[in-house]
């Protein structure tokens, strides 16, 4: 591979007298090669990320033992009964906990992570930048750190296995980045416009509202997204803190820990159609998200390693 | 005025400040002092017993086998996922027909790059239960019943990838590194279109080609993402949690026989099976200074290299 690329690149200063001096006469003949060679290989890739996906979707549809018997093979039938049977054994409420608890965590954590943000970004007061890294250094620390004095601090306050207590972890949880993600966002926002809202007599609380949170919207929404990703897919931290505490405690697992909670019941009771649509159940409002907010989706999860 | 505005201050900070201060704060602070204890957790009164949870988990075998095989995350993800996703990002931006032998995207790399992302935004439970199809160790499995249709497979015996304990930790590699690659390659191919096109250009008046070009200017230039990436992956690596604890067999998983057990899964089994609270308390914190040596080590590591450009 490398040896004529070497060739071709000391072709252009014999030939710069040339037509076209900048180009070697075989770059074209290189190029399409290259095309084909990668677009082989970024083919075969798209194919490896597509292929499981569709693979399972499709499962769901076959029976158990069409599942065991051979991994190739169409559906003999194309009834959507299986989804609702995946539903009412216990997706649904998997999927309605899941739903309950990030209607509230992701807007209370935007709430508060905007308004720490705000105030840590326009605000000079004693403590300031101290206040800021404590906030930026939590998501520098394993979660495991935390783990079983965290339970202890949940069961203390009476809040295990409640939607309350899980939210309040979340919206705790996700400050760091919030924080940092906003406070980076309220930065370059123009004083001007601040300062023309004091004068017209408005309250730093009003300001803060109707002036700085509007215009601080695009960030919002990457932030939001990438919250509502992320305490979506949260896995370790309900696993921990919702366990039924007693006999008559019901069962408020969330879709993730529910997904698998199916998974390890293959083994007593194997019906694993239901499972493959309980997946892909869950992947469908991921997908949905994904692809309609596709440019912020990327843009906010790759801005959250930039630090 | 400013008395209004320090009450407008501490009214903003109170309830952001007061959640992390008791949820995240304090308990990582409490880890520290619990992991000196033999605190089980059922009971209210616990002792204080030194350094003697450290000392134990350093005699257990359990617990050092899965440092070793972090370790061994630590290495292979990394380097395999920074590959691939170097890789395809040069692919895509500089893979068509290079004018300026640098960044002319192939025809639909913006395709390219939604699908690869997409696992990405999947939660590892999903990754869990898919991955967990794709291993099955008869001929239902994806994996088992390609091999098989290609003849490289016998029907009567398909592997066992997730209880062959020389395969299970590879098994468990491959499903990081599909989930990651994607997220990588949107990072590098940002990085790679930031760099200037003049830049490409003189290097093509001075007569570079690909290659050059590539470690040359674009490696160089995009050092920085890629040692962002390792560090994440770095960090991810010492987790693993999730995949392990729900893939492989065994209670909070492990299996077999210790064969894919991490830091974090050996944790989880002594704080929520057999309530050891303080013995995990001492994980957690061994987790932590763990996982801190090497984002410097990384940091530090890569660190070198840049200056040498």
């Amino acid at each position: 591979m490398s040896a004529p690329l070497k060739e071709t690149a000391a072709v252009p200063a014999q030939r710069s007298a040339g037509k076209t001096p900048l180009r070697p006469g075989d770059s074209r003949t290189e190029g399409v090669t290259l095309n084909v060679f990668s677009h082989g290989f970024l083919a075969l890739w798209a194919l490896l990320i597509v292929l499981p996906l569709l693979w399972l979707v499709l499962s769901s549809f076959k029976t158990d033992a069409q599942i065991g018997g051979s991994a190739f093979g169409w559906p003999e039938t194309w009834s959507l009964d299986v989804f609702s049977r995946a539903w009412d054994k216990g997706i649904g409420d998997y999927f309605l906990n899941t739903v309950i608890v990030l209607v509230f965590s992701v807007p209370l954590t935007m709430l508060f992570g905007s308004m720490a943000a705000y105030v840590l970004a326009r605000y000079r007061f004693w403590g300031n930048r101290l206040l800021y890294y404590f906030f930026v250094a939590g998501a520098m620390f394993p979660v495991f750190l935390a783990l079983v004095p965290l339970f202890f601090m949940v069961k203390r306050l009476d809040m295990l296995n409640t939607y309350q207590g899980l939210i309040l972890v979340y919206v705790a949880y996700s400050m760091p980045f919030t924080v940092f993600f906003m406070h980076a966002f309220f930065r370059t926002l123009p004083t001007a416009v601040y300062e023309a809202s004091i004068l017209d007599g408005a309250s730093h609380t009003r300001t803060f509202f109707q002036v700085m949170l509007p215009m601080a919207k695009p960030g919002l929404l990457s932030v939001g997204i990438f919250n509502t990703l992320g305490q979506w897919n949260q896995f370790i931290l309900p696993t921990v803190l919702m366990q039924p505490q007693s006999g008559d405690d019901p069962e408020r697992y969330v879709l993730t820990q529910g997904l698998i909670q199916l998974q390890q019941q293959q083994g007593y009771a194997s019906d694993l159609p239901v499972l493959f649509a309980g997946v892909t159940i869950a992947m469908i409002p991921m997908l949905v998200v994904y692809l309609s907010f596709q440019r912020q989706v990327q843009a906010g999860l790759t801005s959250a390693t930039l630090k | 005025m400013r008395k209004g505005q320090y009450r407008f201050v501490a009214g903003f900070l109170f309830v952001p400040v007061a959640l992390y201060l008791i949820f995240v704060i304090w308990p990582y602070v409490q880890t520290f002092g619990y992991s000196l204890t033999d605190w089980k957790g059922q009971s209210q009164t616990f002792k204080f017993v030194g350094l003697d949870n450290y000392k134990a988990l350093f005699q257990d075998d359990i617990f050092m086998g899965a440092i070793w095989h972090n370790i061994l995350f630590l290495v292979f993800i990394p380097v395999i996922t920074i590959l691939l996703a170097l890789f395809f990002a040069f692919m895509l931006n500089a893979g068509g027909r290079g004018r300026a032998g640098g960044v002319a995207g192939v025809a639909g790399s913006k395709f390219y790059k939604v699908v690869y992302f997409f696992p990405q935004v999947l939660s590892l439970a999903i990754m869990a239960v898919l991955f967990g199809a794709v291993y099955r160790s008869d001929s239902g499995g994806m994996l088992n019943g390609v091999l098989i249709k290609l003849g490289l497979v016998d029907a009567e015996n398909p592997v066992e990838w997730l209880n062959e304990p020389s395969l299970v930790l590879w098994a468990l590699i491959l499903v990081v590194v599909w989930h990651g690659v994607g997220f990588y390659l949107v990072l590098f191919s940002a990085a790679m279109q930031s760099i200037p096109r003049d830049i490409y250009e003189a290097a093509l008046i001075d007569g570079a080609g690909r290659a050059q070009s590539f470690f040359r200017i674009t490696l160089p230039l995009l050092w920085e993402s890629v040692q962002t990436a390792w560090v994440y992956l770095g960090i991810a690596a010492m987790d693993m949690f999730i995949l392990v604890s729900t893939m492989t067999s065994g209670d909070y998983g492990g299996g077999p026989d210790h064969h894919s057990e991490v830091m974090a899964t050996v944790m989880m089994r002594n704080f929520l099976l057999y309530g050891k609270s303080g013995y995990a308390c001492a994980m957690g914190v061994i987790m932590l200074l763990l996982t801190l040596i090497v984002s410097v080590v990384m940091l530090r590591a890569t660190r070198r290299d840049r200056i040498e450009f």
